[in-house]
């Protein structure tokens, strides 16, 4: 109970801080109007290739890939964040309290998941006059999916950025990282219009997994493997990766 | 109310390790407000974290407040208070927010904590600012609610580091105040400072540290009378080597140390030192810009035990 309730502590605190800040507010919910307004019609005359023909059809695909890289791009780069608050002392003063560590880290991720949430909602909600349809049940799993990688890529950006302790060093290794991740996910595109090769090498990606189920709940089979495979492989690096940044969180910081 | 025994830490750094702390014995009394004095570099704020629990010594151990450091880390924690050198709070929040936070993460509920913050808001006097942005406040009224915020559970003892850097005499002179009140309150304060008259004027007791070492430890007049006799400071204008040369080994002179342009000599007594130090620099044709005559201060200390003066950073 402790530790649910020095959760909901730093959260608050956390969720005041971005309230606090207009412009982050701001790009919040601008950010993913942009995505839906300027990716989309891009992209509708390549995906008819990929087998969409009605403006559903390319929204059935396209949103649940916006959704997932907003997951990624919205939450791999939380470090930043960490990295002020580390040199603001916020951190240490925070440590010499008897505040669970592992509620640190928790605190701060569940900001990054619920306003990243609240995104995907906007998407979500938007892209139904464009004809997209999908049900509740699907949706709430889609979401825990999407939950997932928001909480496993939070928390590790917070644990690199434990390690490296300073932007300049933190901006590249995420960056070098995040591009692959991305472009081998199949994310602006279904990999079934990839090359044999690259489709091998994007079968280790996790994230080509998350988007495969997150189109398959969209387009309402639940009961696709790809859907519990990916929750699997999601739940277990994120597990991995909350252990990992918690443990650094209870070690020695500067 | 602070033990420790042989606390060291080095840290890996790009060229090899550096030794932060060698072996420091400490004992802080219940009650006192205790000076931790030294040079930049000598391992003031590391002890201070290893006390605090943010760092795991590399060897050594301690107790504070009947706690033992390393094997209840936790129960460290709920009976200490610890400010660290820099700040400590967000920009964009206020100081009564920050203070009703800290008190929660402490354990406690929230409206004995906002009570808490209205009393900490009084006894520190931030009621002028407490509920602006912390972001808008000035060095000293910063400093004051860091102060507030590593108190706001009234711990048994409180580690401040350099509390006072950076501030001007006045807003200084308040702190001090406030510290005072503190052991008043029944605290253990336990400060690091490199201001010599702070280690003077507010410490009940001091240790000096110098390159992760205790090169003393006491009451500001017992360190102060170790050092005995009188100080002599002469001004030599470029002199000073070749008076050196003469001094160096006469009866009167117990220890000599160079400074910026001239001498300090430790002399059992001015008054008789003085004529003897005038005629050997006289008779040799050595011109005198200024002769001075004090007691020994706490830099007096720091440069018979080191031959360094902490004054000359
Ligand atoms: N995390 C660290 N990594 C590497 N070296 C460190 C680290 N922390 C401290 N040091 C080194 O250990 C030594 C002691 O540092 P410390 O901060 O304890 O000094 P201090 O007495 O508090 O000095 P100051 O008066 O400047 O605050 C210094 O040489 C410092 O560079
Ligand atoms: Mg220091």
């Amino acid at each position: 109970m402790k530790l649910l309730r020095d959760i909901w502590l730093i959260f608050q605190r956390q969720m005041t801080l971005v309230l606090r800040n207009p412009v982050w507010v701001i790009v919040g919910i601008i950010q993913p109007l942009y995505y839906l307004l300027l990716f989309a019609p891009l992209l509708k005359k390549a995906l008819t290739q990929a087998g969409a023909h009605t403006d559903a059809d390319v929204y059935r695909l396209f949103v649940p890939g916006i959704l997932v890289m907003l997951a990624i791009f919205g939450t791999f780069f939380v470090g930043f964040a960490l990295i002020a608050e580390l040199r603001a002392g916020v951190i240490e003063r925070s440590r010499v309290t008897p505040v669970s560590r592992l509620a640190l880290l928790l605190g701060r991720s569940l900001r990054d998941v619920v306003s990243l949430l609240v995104q995907c909602l906007i998407i979500t909600l938007l892209s139904i006059p464009f004809g997209l349809k999908a049900r509740l049940g699907d949706m709430l799993l889609a979401y825990l999916l999407l939950g997932l990688i928001a909480l496993m890529l939070s928390a590790l950006s917070y644990g690199i950025a434990l390690k490296l302790r300073s932007e300049d060093a933190l901006a590249p290794l995420l960056n070098t990282v995040g591009q692959p991740i991305l472009l081998l996910s199949g994310i602006l595109l279904p990999l079934a219009l990839a090359p044999g090769w690259l489709q091998g090498i994007a079968r280790w990606n996790p994230f080509s997994w998350a988007v495969d189920a997150a189109r398959a709940l969209f387009d309402g089979h639940p009961g696709d493997a790809s859907v519990w495979k990916a929750l699997i492989i999601l739940g277990v690096l994120t597990i991995a990766s909350v252990t990992w940044t918690a443990r650094s969180f209870a070690r020695s910081i500067r | 109310m602070i033990e420790t025994r042989g606390l060291r830490k080095s840290f890996r750094a790009r060229k090899g390790t550096v030794e932060a702390v060698r072996g420091v014995d400490l004992t802080v009394q219940a009650g006192e407000i205790f000076g931790f004095l030294g040079p930049n570099g000598a391992g003031k704020t590391t002890t201070l974290r290893m006390l605090a629990t943010l760092i795991v010594p590399d060897g050594g151990d301690a107790t504070i407040a009947g706690a033992d450091l390393r094997r209840s880390p936790g129960e460290v924690r709920r009976r200490i208070g610890y400010v660290a050198q820099g700040g400590s709070t967000w920009d964009t929040v206020t100081a009564r927010e920050e203070l009703v936070l800290q008190a929660r993460l402490y354990g406690i509920g929230k409206a004995q904590a906002r009570q808490r913050a209205v009393k900490a808001i009084e006894g520190f006097q931030l009621g002028e600012f407490a509920d602006r942005k912390c972001q808008t406040y000035s060095g000293g009224q910063r400093r004051r609610v860091d102060i507030a915020l590593g108190i706001i559970h009234s711990p048994q003892v409180v580690f401040l580091d350099e509390p006072t850097t950076g501030l001007d005499p006045q807003s200084r002179a308040h702190l001090w105040d406030e510290v005072r009140r503190l052991r008043a309150e029944g605290m253990t304060v336990f400060l690091t400072t490199h201001y010599l008259e702070e280690a003077d004027a507010l410490c009940d007791r001091v240790a000096i540290i110098d390159y992760g070492q205790l090169v003393a430890e006491g009451t500001p007049d017992a360190l102060k009378r170790e050092v005995a006799g009188d100080v002599v400071t002469v001004g030599l204008n470029g002199a000073a080597p070749r008076a050196a040369q003469l001094l160096d080994g006469q009866p009167y002179v117990r220890q000599l140390e160079p400074i910026d342009q001239g001498l300090r000599l430790y002399v059992d007594a001015g008054a008789t030192a003085i004529p003897h130090i005038l005629r050997t620099l006289d008779g040799a044709g050595l011109s005198l810009g200024s002769i001075e005559l004090h007691r020994p201060s706490l830099d007096d200390v720091f440069l018979t035990k080191t031959g360094r003066s902490l004054r000359e950073e």
